[in-house]
């Protein structure tokens, strides 16, 4: 159909319209007016100081979190060592004392395990930003061709690696020892 | 239960497998091996003779549950006890590394009695 025409239809249908449905014509031409502005702030975006900065920065120092805790872990590790060698020459009590000790330091050092994995868990989160913002910002780029992401073939094990649960969703040993009693 | 058995423990923490390790030789297991991942694991599993495997499951690139997996498919190795050691709490996980076969599982942060308790009881069973 000609534009002339079009318009002229335009004009036919609008003025057939009732008041309600007038204003609601304009609500929604207002309302793709704010989506058009708001694509076109989306495609403005710097996003190069989120992807190439702060985001790398964040997950460095995570890194380094990670880091500075082995780093600790085997040093109290190496300590618990040292006195382990040391309970043959102490008197019966005393040995044991220490063993007992040690054990409980040796609990406590998988701390830095369950700290390691979470804040793995926070750098994946992060990278996942990184990608939605990226693409975000890429769609309402002119002339952005986005590839196709593929998702990934996961193995059940993959699936399930979820890492250590917040306490309130977390079972406890008692929990797991009745439900695996439950199959037997 | 036997001190001499040939222990694999698997953990992609090397502060973890310490632990392990220390706590194992307080319980008087002094012949152990470990690796960090799944694929190391089945290696030393094909090439070794273990009479039991303690492993992490959230590793990569192969995960506890599919060296469980690999394991319990595996002619040789399939009656070999293996204990789960994971943060990975959740009763689905628990429920998929049943159905896998596992011996028995021990949620982090664990202490040396639990390890101790739930060794004994695979031990007993193998």
């Amino acid at each position: 159909m000609p534009k002339v025409d079009r318009a002229e239809r335009a004009l036919q249908v609008m003025s057939g319209l009732g008041k309600t449905e007038a204003t609601l014509l304009q609500e929604l031409e207002a309302l793709g007016r704010m989506v058009a502005a708001a694509k076109e702030e989306i495609a403005a975006m710097r996003v190069e100081n989120v992807d190439a900065t702060h985001l790398p920065a964040a997950t460095d120092e995570l890194d380094e979190v990670v880091k500075s805790t082995a780093d600790a872990a085997n040093e109290i590790l190496d300590v618990c060592e040292t006195l382990e060698n040391l309970q043959p020459k102490l008197a019966p009590d005393d040995a044991e004392t220490v063993g007992v000790c040690v054990t409980r330091i040796y609990e406590a050092c998988a701390f830095q395990d369950i700290t390691g994995q979470r804040i793995g868990k926070v750098v994946n989160a992060l990278k996942q930003i990184e990608q939605r913002v990226r693409e975000t910002t890429g769609r309402y780029a002119p002339s952005a061709v986005l590839p196709a992401r593929a998702a990934p073939l996961r193995t059940e094990g993959e699936r399930l690696a979820n890492g250590p649960q917040l306490a309130a969703a977390a079972s406890s040993q008692a929990e797991i020892d009745a439900l695996l009693a439950s199959f037997d | 239960m036997d001190k001499n058995t040939h222990v694999l423990i698997v953990d992609d923490y090397k502060t973890m497998l310490r632990i392990i390790r220390n706590l194992l030789k307080q319980l008087d297991f002094n012949n152990v091996e470990e690796a960090t991942d799944g694929q190391e694991a089945l290696s030393k599993l094909r090439t070794g003779n273990f009479g039991l495997v303690i492993s992490d499951w959230n590793m990569e690139p192969m995960t506890g549950l599919d060296l469980l997996k690999e394991v319990r498919a595996d002619a040789k190795l399939k009656s070999t006890p293996f204990i789960m050691i994971t943060a990975e709490s959740k009763t689905e996980n628990v429920v998929a590394a049943r159905a896998a076969g596992v011996s028995n599982y021990i949620v982090k942060p664990f202490n040396a009695e639990t390890l101790r308790e739930k060794i004994e009881k695979v031990m007993a069973h193998a």
